[in-house]
């Protein structure tokens, strides 16, 4: 009896952890363009391939690993390169804050992966998909993202850009369309779920082209002051209907 | 060598940020007013991931970046398939760019 429910416990879990596979195909494809793009500049950089693959698997953090490359270009210090990595990738800090609130953290064993996964795509995805969070299923959305990022990485350093030109730079989309298309259901439903995203993405819009703080800072300003706009001027009530 | 140092940096960095709500939020409960201002995080960072980057996802030929915006909320006003929604901006951002002779 003890076995039969483990084992059907297990079957659960690999079940929910393909669910999260077959999710994470939009991000899969969105991460490609740009991962193979990492991997040929990082070449051209004159990084090896396994720093290149490390690069990838141990940060999984597109933009800062990018920044990085430019930094190590430009012979900017190790220590200033993680100092500037570290600001431009904190916004992760109010994602997992959010995160935190809605996933199964009872069950801690699986917190470290969970929250090693965790990327603006896939901390989209679950904020507004609500209807599936179990550990495995999250998982399996979380890396099959990772292994997208991780072998488009390797990929693009060997064989540079394999993908056409024109398709490449469209491609360049995807995750955009990703955001929006996670996006507009949820404005459908809730009007001040809209007019707080217009804020985030206005301030957003007008510190980056006045450029008032490094990229990173930008953002998370950006999304506390919209958050905090919600915070203050929706009531009880009407925070129910998000 | 010095390279490696840098990624083991950059990751302890990257991680921390990622995984400390997580232990925190699992031992203590956030305060009302942190919480009030979580509820909101989701549209706020959604809207701040989207703009401006989505208008410069082309660089040098926003109106491909636009068509694929345009796209995007099209189709997803209609259609729920997220998967949908991104072939559709990609294939409208492709068609502008093949005929801007991109």
């Amino acid at each position: 009896m003890m076995i039969n429910n483990s084992l059907s416990a297990q079957t659960g879990q690999i079940s929910e952890l393909r669910q999260g596979m077959m999710a994470s195909l939009p991000i899969f494809i969105g991460y490609i363009p740009v991962a193979v793009t990492f991997g040929l500049l990082a070449k051209s950089t004159g990084v090896t391939l396994i720093e290149a693959f490390l690069f990838s698997a141990l940060v999984f953090a597109g933009a800062s690993q990018f920044m990085a490359l430019q930094l190590i270009q430009f012979g900017v210090s190790p220590m200033q390169i993680v100092t500037v990595t570290f600001i431009m990738n904190f916004r992760h800090f109010l994602m997992s804050s959010y995160l935190s609130t809605i996933f199964p953290i009872n069950d801690r064993s699986w917190l470290p992966l969970i929250s090693f996964g965790v990327t603006d795509e896939s901390f989209a995805y679950f904020s507004t998909q609500k209807q599936n969070r179990r550990s495995h299923f999250i998982m399996g959305l979380q890396y099959s993202a990772y292994v997208s990022w991780v072998g488009g990485t390797v990929i693009g350093y060997l064989f540079g850009a394999i993908i056409p030109r024109t398709l490449q730079a469209s491609m360049g989309m995807a995750l955009y369309a990703l955001f929006i298309a996670l996006l507009i259901p949820e404005a459908k439903k809730s009007l001040p779920a809209t007019i707080i995203a217009i804020i985030g993405g206005l301030v957003h819009s007008l510190l980056t082209w006045f450029k008032f703080f490094s990229t990173g800072w930008n953002i998370i300003i950006a999304i506390l002051v919209a958050a905090g706009i919600g915070a203050l001027l929706m009531d009880e009530e009407k925070e129910e209907c998000l | 060598m010095n390279t490696i140092l840098l990624i083991v940096g950059m990751m302890s960095v990257t991680f921390l940020p990622r995984y400390l709500p997580f232990i925190a939020f699992s031992r203590l409960k956030p305060p009302r007013l942190i919480k009030r201002l979580l509820r909101f995080i989701p549209y706020a960072a959604l809207g701040a991931l989207i703009l401006p980057g989505a208008t410069m996802a082309v660089p040098g030929y926003p109106w491909a970046a636009i068509a694929g915006v345009v796209a995007a909320i099209v189709c997803s006003w209609f259609r729920k398939e997220i998967i949908l929604t991104v072939l559709f901006s990609v294939a409208a951002t492709f068609l502008v760019l093949y005929f801007s002779g991109y």
